[in-house]
Order: structure tokens, then C-alpha cells, then sequence
């Protein structure tokens, strides 16, 4: 297997983009990642594409061949593949771009990763996002993800004592670290008694734990190690890429505080890295949910299980921390376009290794880590990154 | 230039209210939350036997009461309106048969979602101007369909406004409108379905903020006026709160909103709405004063009016029908369960 390293990075604006269609958001992506990698159209082997659901969203399905079209790759005729699952659709592209140059089948590659959700109306997004979770033993009874992400909250609070407060701390430093990313969705403090008094959502959850309804596309170039000296001189090194699912289902599992995925994904990211969590400097993890955060945090080893709460409330992941996480803002203040967010992921990571991004620049950052979830929790990718 | 303008108005609105507390209750919804989000304390509610044809035919006679003219010279009836009593047969001839208009009347109903009632005044100001017609009765009346529990129930309202258009005896004289239209899809309602349908925020910055500024300011540059220029300005009123930042954009201040902000109290009559902000203005206008006036209708588009009060005003007989202050006073609250038998939400076979 050879090894691989992003050379490039392009993210387009998260937010309600009224004026932006899907084709335009992942053509503004992929073409800021091909600049900034240097590429030319012809130098591109192959493209991947991560989108939850085009379909029920915009009413377009084809997405590969749409992709590559739109974005002028068409006369190369190159194969173009859209990979689903759900909100893990942008993470698990990466993955099979990243496996496709390991192999030697690809030199150069496009991922991205694009979701267009505010062109459906009030709950028709909750409603095609609640397909992500088992239709026949969930949906169909009316849970949302809200719902399920709220049972796992208030199962948290049972077992391990995490307050309301501990879950508002997440959301209180993910808006932090947003206002500092001019890409976010939202530039906006809030505080504790902020997220508390926010209408609620599913109990204990309010509107203020969860993560938005977002516009937005992020694209990477890959390309093998040997060969990306020719594009850059900064260059992050792909280290570790995990993969794993779980029950649909929240009632399959053993334990609903413990996302079986995120933990398998990542045992098998830190094996192949050869680091150990504590070696993590940045991390852009899940927070579809304030709680997400917390499990997250958890299940990657970060933290012992049940101590996430109190990790946040006591500054353990603040831009300052000791583990700086999500300082994009996270899927709460950047914005969360569901097949978008593992790829614009794995960018704030590559920008954070390569030093450039900005205000919210983490210190001395040269092992970044990445997760992405699908559901509520069925499917986990996580991949480490490390400058070199 | 030819004076071309309102020569009368009528308003009405129902006497019933109910409070934004007794909606928010049955929803589970914190109503003081609802309150400062929409600035949104009460809305009227139509009686079961009051629909846009009564409204407009109450309108028409307050506006007929304060004037000597026959109702055989209006020659046109254009009633705008989302809730025209029948999918298919006009409200105009009916208002056309009460007020004695009949039957040599160019009768017409108009749907622009909350706007129609501000194009109705414009066509009647063309037939006055090219002298096909003598009168025109303009006319925005509703009342508004809102699902249960849906936001827009907190403000979908009932009542109506009429202006009769010459060029006689003018009391308000249009200087000129013009209109800004595109097909923005913020709010709708399709055939056969009881209740609309909107975007969200949406509705907000690409629909009603961009229409209605771009109209606002279209008017002020054909007229070469700045906002300091008018004594009033109105604009459609779907809540308390977008017209006030609506206003403060274009850089209008409070002030000259205030007479005309009539949503607080009475919700959103939709195409009764910048109409009866409209009537509330010339309620308490002196000669001289000039007024804004921005219609907003979703779909979308705008109609502004600059509009100058004549020396007329003073030989007009104002007190022969209600102000729309008297209106807004005349009032009985309701309970939700009241409510709920009027708007037709009970079932039973």
C-alpha cells in the first residue's frame, strides 16, 4: 500500500444559501481545492463524491457523473462514484479515495463532499434525514434524530451524572471557535443560560444542542506521497483511516452511551498511525448533538467513558486546551450539509496542520484526527492526518 | 399632470380578537416568546358569517358614507384577496350589487397573495388616467387561512380596506407607483388546499426584505426623494417586527411608522395589510403631509406608492364613517375553543 497525502483543500461558505445550487456549491469546492493543490484537469485519475440524500433534497440522483459535469471534468471521461451513508457520506468518500491511491489503481484524485438541504421546507429535512435511521423500527414510530440522540442524553445523565450544563458548554465553545471561521454558518456567542432557554427540541435537548440545517461543499485532491512534493511543500500525510458500523438501530445495542463504531474506527486509525489518543493535538469530531460531542470525546479515547462532561466543562477541549476539538466550530456553529461535513472536516484538519488557519489556528498542530458519524451512530469514519 | 388619486376610504375589521397567549397555551408554546419574536400581542378573527365579500362591502360603504357620489360612476370594482369566498365567481359583483355599482361595472377578483388590494389601486388609477372610467373601487380585503398550529396562526387575520380612485375632488394624490416583481416561491397556497404553505426564513431576506426595499427604493429614485422626505411611510405588516427593520434599512425612523403600524393589534390582514396602514395614516393626515407606502405580496413582488395629501382633506367628511383607531377599540376577546368553531378546525360526521 503507498502512502497518501491531501495536497489540496477547497471549502465553500456553510450556511442558507438561497442563491447557490448543489452543482454550484460542489463546483466552487472542487475548483478552490484544485487551485490550491496546483492540479490541472487532466492531471485528475479518478473522483469520489459524498451526498446523504440529493434525491429527497434537491430531486437530483447521478451524482458521480453529475459532479465531474459540472465541474467541466466531463470530456475526460474519468470514473466519478458518489458514496453514501448518510451523514458519514463525506468521511467514508475519503476513505475510498484514499484507499483507491493507496492501491496504485489512482494517482490523483477529487473528493468531495456536498449537501443542498434548505430548498425543502420546515420538517420535509428532518424527515429525510430521520431515513438515515432504521425506518421500520424507528421512523415509523416518529423518532427523529433528536429524539434518539435526546435518549442517549438522558441515559448519559443517568449513568455517568452529565448535566444539561456539561452538554450547553459544548455548544457554548463550538459557537466560540465558529465566530473565529469565516466559513461558518453562524457568527454568534451564546452562552449557557442561552442554549438552556432555547426552545426545546426533545428533552432534554433544545434548540441550541443541536446542529443546524446547512448549505455548503468541501473538496480534497489526493495524491500519492511520492508524488506530492511535485504540487507542495506542506505537506499532511494521511496516517490512518478506520471504518466501522453498528446496528442501525439504537435498541441493537449493548450500551447506548457507547458508539461501538466510533470506537472500532478509531482502534483501527490508531493502530495503523501508530499514536495513541493522547498524541492527538487537534481533533474535528461529530457534534451533530451537543451529547455527540461528549460520547465522541469518549469513545475516542480522548477522556475515560463518562468523564466527557466534565472534559468540556473544564476547558479540556477549548482552541486553548489540552485537546483542542472542532475548532472550526464543529457541526453546531460551522453548519452541518450533511454529505459535506467529513470532507470539510478533514480540510479544517489539513488547514490546521499546514498552519493556515487563521484566528483559530491551534498551537503547534502535527497530529490532527477526523470522525464522522452516519445516523446515530451505525456508521464511523475517522481518519488521523500529520504534517510532514 | 393630472391629479389622480384616492378620493374616499372605508376600513373594517372584526370585532373579535384573540390573544397571542390563548394560541400559544393550546400549542405548548411560551407566548412571551412569540410575542417579542413576532411584536404580535392580538389578532381579529371573522365572525362565521363575515367573509372578504362582507369586509369589502363594509369597507366600500364606509368609503361611499364619506363622500356625495353616485355609485353608478364607479365603473370599475377590482378586489384583491386570497380568500375570495368562491374558487370560481367573482366577490366583485357582489360588492358591485351592494353599493348599487351595477351593472355597468368592470368587475374583477385579483390574487397576488398580500399585495393584490395595492395592484387594484393601480389599475383603477389607469382607467381614471385614460379616461375610461370616472370611479375606481380598489379594494384589499381577507381573511387569512392559517393551519393549526402553525406559525402563521399567531398572525393570520381578517379585514379590508377600499379606496375609491378619480380625479375629482382628490384627497391623496398619488404622485406615482411603480412596482418590483420576480418569481421568488416564499409562501403559497395550491388549488383545492385548505391551508398555505411557506419557506421559513425564506420568506425573510430573499423575499419580503428584497422586494419590498427594492420597490422603496425604485420610487425614491424616479422621485428623486430620501426618506427624511416623508411624513409616513407603511409597509406590509405579515408580523410586528419586519416592517420596523424593513423601515430602519431604508432609513426611516419609528416615527413615521408608527400610525401606519397597525400588526401588534390586529395580525396580519394580509391583503387588507398596508392598505389599512394606509387608512389609519389618512385618519389623522393634514394637507401637505406625504406618505410611503410599500405593499409586499408573496411570490413576490411590490407595489410603492408616494403619495401627497391635498388641501381637499380639510372639505372631507372623515367622521361619517369609523376611524381605523374606532375599529381597532371595538372588541370582544375570544377563547381558542371560540376560535376554533369560527376558522371551521372542529370535525365531525
Amino acid at each position: 500500500m503507498r502512502d497518501v497525502a491531501i495536497i489540496g483543500v477547497g471549502i465553500t461558505k456553510f450556511g442558507e444559501l438561497w442563491d447557490k445550487s448543489f452543482r454550484n456549491l460542489i463546483s466552487e469546492a472542487g475548483t478552490k481545492a484544485i487551485l490550491d493543490a496546483g492540479i490541472e484537469g487532466k492531471d485528475i485519475d479518478a473522483l469520489y463524491v459524498g451526498s446523504m440524500s440529493p434525491g429527497r433534497f434537491v430531486g437530483q440522483e447521478h451524482i458521480g457523473a453529475l459532479v465531474a459535469d459540472c465541474s467541466g471534468l466531463d470530456t475526460l471521461h474519468i470514473p466519478a462514484t458518489r458514496i453514501e451513508g448518510a451523514c458519514a457520506s463525506g468521511g467514508m468518500a475519503l476513505r475510498q479515495a484514499y484507499i483507491s491511491v493507496a492501491s496504485g489503481i489512482n494517482d490523483i484524485v477529487v473528493v468531495g463532499g456536498v449537501e443542498k438541504m434548505t430548498d425543502v421546507v420546515g420538517g420535509e429535512a428532518t424527515n429525510i434525514l430521520a431515513m438515515a435511521a432504521d425506518q421500520e423500527w424507528e421512523a415509523f414510530f416518529g423518532v427523529t434524530f433528536p429524539g434518539l440522540y435526546a435518549m442517549i442524553a438522558r441515559r448519559h445523565m443517568y449513568e455517568y451524572g452529565t448535566t444539561r450544563e456539561q452538554m450547553a458548554e459544548v455548544a457554548v465553545k463550538n459557537h466560540e471557535n465558529g465566530l473565529l471561521n469565516p466559513n461558518a454558518h453562524f457568527h454568534r456567542k451564546i452562552t449557557v443560560e442561552d442554549v438552556l432557554n432555547s426552545p426545546k427540541v426533545a428533552d432534554p435537548l433544545t434548540l441550541l444542542d443541536c446542529s443546524p440545517i446547512s448549505d455548503g461543499a468541501a473538496a480534497l485532491i489526493l495524491a500519492p506521497l511520492d508524488e506530492a512534493r511535485k504540487y507542495t511543500d506542506k505537506i499532511v500525510k494521511i496516517i490512518g483511516s478506520g471504518q466501522a458500523s453498528d446496528s442501525l438501530a439504537l435498541h441493537g445495542r449493548e450500551d447506548i452511551c457507547t458508539l461501538r463504531a466510533t470506537v472500532e474506527a478509531s482502534k483501527q486509525a490508531y493502530k495503523q498511525a501508530g499514536i495513541e489518543p493522547k498524541d492527538v493535538d487537534v481533533a474535528e469530531v461529530h457534534d451533530c448533538f451537543t451529547i455527540a460531542e461528549i460520547l465522541a470525546i469518549e469513545d475516542l479515547g480522548f477522556v475515560k467513558k463518562g468523564e466527557g462532561g466534565k472534559a468540556v466543562e473544564e476547558g479540556m477541549t477549548r482552541l486553548d486546551g489540552e485537546i483542542p476539538v472542532n475548532p472550526s466550530g464543529g457541526l453546531k456553529a460551522k453548519g452541518h450539509p450533511v454529505g459535506a461535513t467529513g470532507i470539510a472536516q478533514a480540510a479544517e484538519i489539513v488547514l490546521q496542520l499546514r498552519g493556515e488557519a487563521g484566528k483559530r489556528q491551534v498551537k503547534d498542530a502535527e497530529i490532527g484526527l477526523t470522525h464522522n458519524i452516519g445516523g446515530s451512530g451505525a456508521s464511523c469514519v475517522v481518519h488521523i492526518m500529520e504534517v510532514i | 399632470m393630472m391629479n389622480i388619486g384616492i378620493v374616499s376610504y372605508g376600513a373594517y375589521i372584526p370585532m373579535n380578537r384573540i390573544r397571542i397567549e390563548e394560541i400559544a397555551e393550546t400549542w405548548g408554546r411560551n407566548p412571551d416568546d412569540i410575542k417579542k419574536g413576532l411584536n404580535v400581542f392580538e389578532k381579529t378573527v371573522p365572525s362565521p358569517d363575515e367573509d372578504t365579500a362582507t369586509i369589502s362591502v363594509t369597507a366600500s360603504r364606509y368609503a361611499l358614507s364619506r363622500v356625495n357620489i353616485d355609485p353608478k360612476d364607479i365603473g370599475a370594482i377590482f378586489i384583491g384577496s386570497e380568500s375570495h369566498p368562491y374558487a370560481v365567481k367573482p366577490t366583485s359583483t357582489i360588492v358591485g350589487e351592494a353599493i348599487s355599482a351595477v351593472p355597468e361595472l368592470m368587475a374583477a377578483d385579483y390574487e397576488f397573495a398580500c399585495k393584490a388590494g395595492t395592484a387594484a389601486i393601480q389599475n383603477c388609477m389607469a382607467l381614471v388616467r385614460s379616461g375610461m372610467i370616472r370611479y375606481g373601487l380598489a379594494i384589499g380585503a381577507d381573511t387569512a387561512q392559517s393551519a393549526p398550529g402553525d406559525a402563521l396562526e399567531y398572525t393570520a387575520s381578517a379585514g379590508g380596506a377600499a379606496f375609491i380612485i378619480g380625479k375629482e375632488k382628490v384627497i391623496a394624490r398619488i404622485n406615482c407607483t411603480c412596482s418590483f416583481a420576480t418569481d421568488t416561491p416564499d409562501f403559497w397556497r395550491r388549488e383545492a388546499r385548505k391551508y398555505p404553505k411557506h419557506g421559513g426564513r425564506f420568506t425573510g431576506a430573499p423575499a419580503y426584505f428584497r422586494h419590498i426595499i427594492g420597490a422603496a427604493k425604485l420610487l425614491m429614485e424616479k422621485m428623486k426623494t430620501k426618506p427624511e422626505d416623508y411624513d409616513y411611510a407603511i409597509f406590509h405588516q405579515p408580523n410586528g417586527k419586519f416592517p420596523v427593520t424593513v423601515g430602519k434599512r431604508l432609513g426611516f425612523d419609528r416615527k413615521q411608522l408608527e400610525q401606519g403600524l397597525l400588526t401588534p393589534y390586529i395580525g396580519n390582514t394580509y391583503s387588507g395589510s398596508s392598505p389599512l396602514g394606509l387608512c389609519s395614516v389618512l385618519d389623522v393626515a393634514k394637507p401637505g403631509d406625504r406618505i410611503l407606502m410599500v405593499s409586499y405580496g408573496s411570490g413576490a413582488g411590490s407595489d410603492a406608492f408616494d403619495i401627497t395629501v391635498t388641501d381637499e382633506i380639510e372639505n372631507f367628511d372623515r367622521d361619517k364613517a369609523p376611524t381605523v383607531r374606532e375599529l381597532m377599540e371595538r372588541k370582544r376577546y375570544i377563547s381558542y375553543a371560540i376560535y376554533a368553531k369560527y376558522r371551521n378546525l372542529l370535525y365531525w360526521e
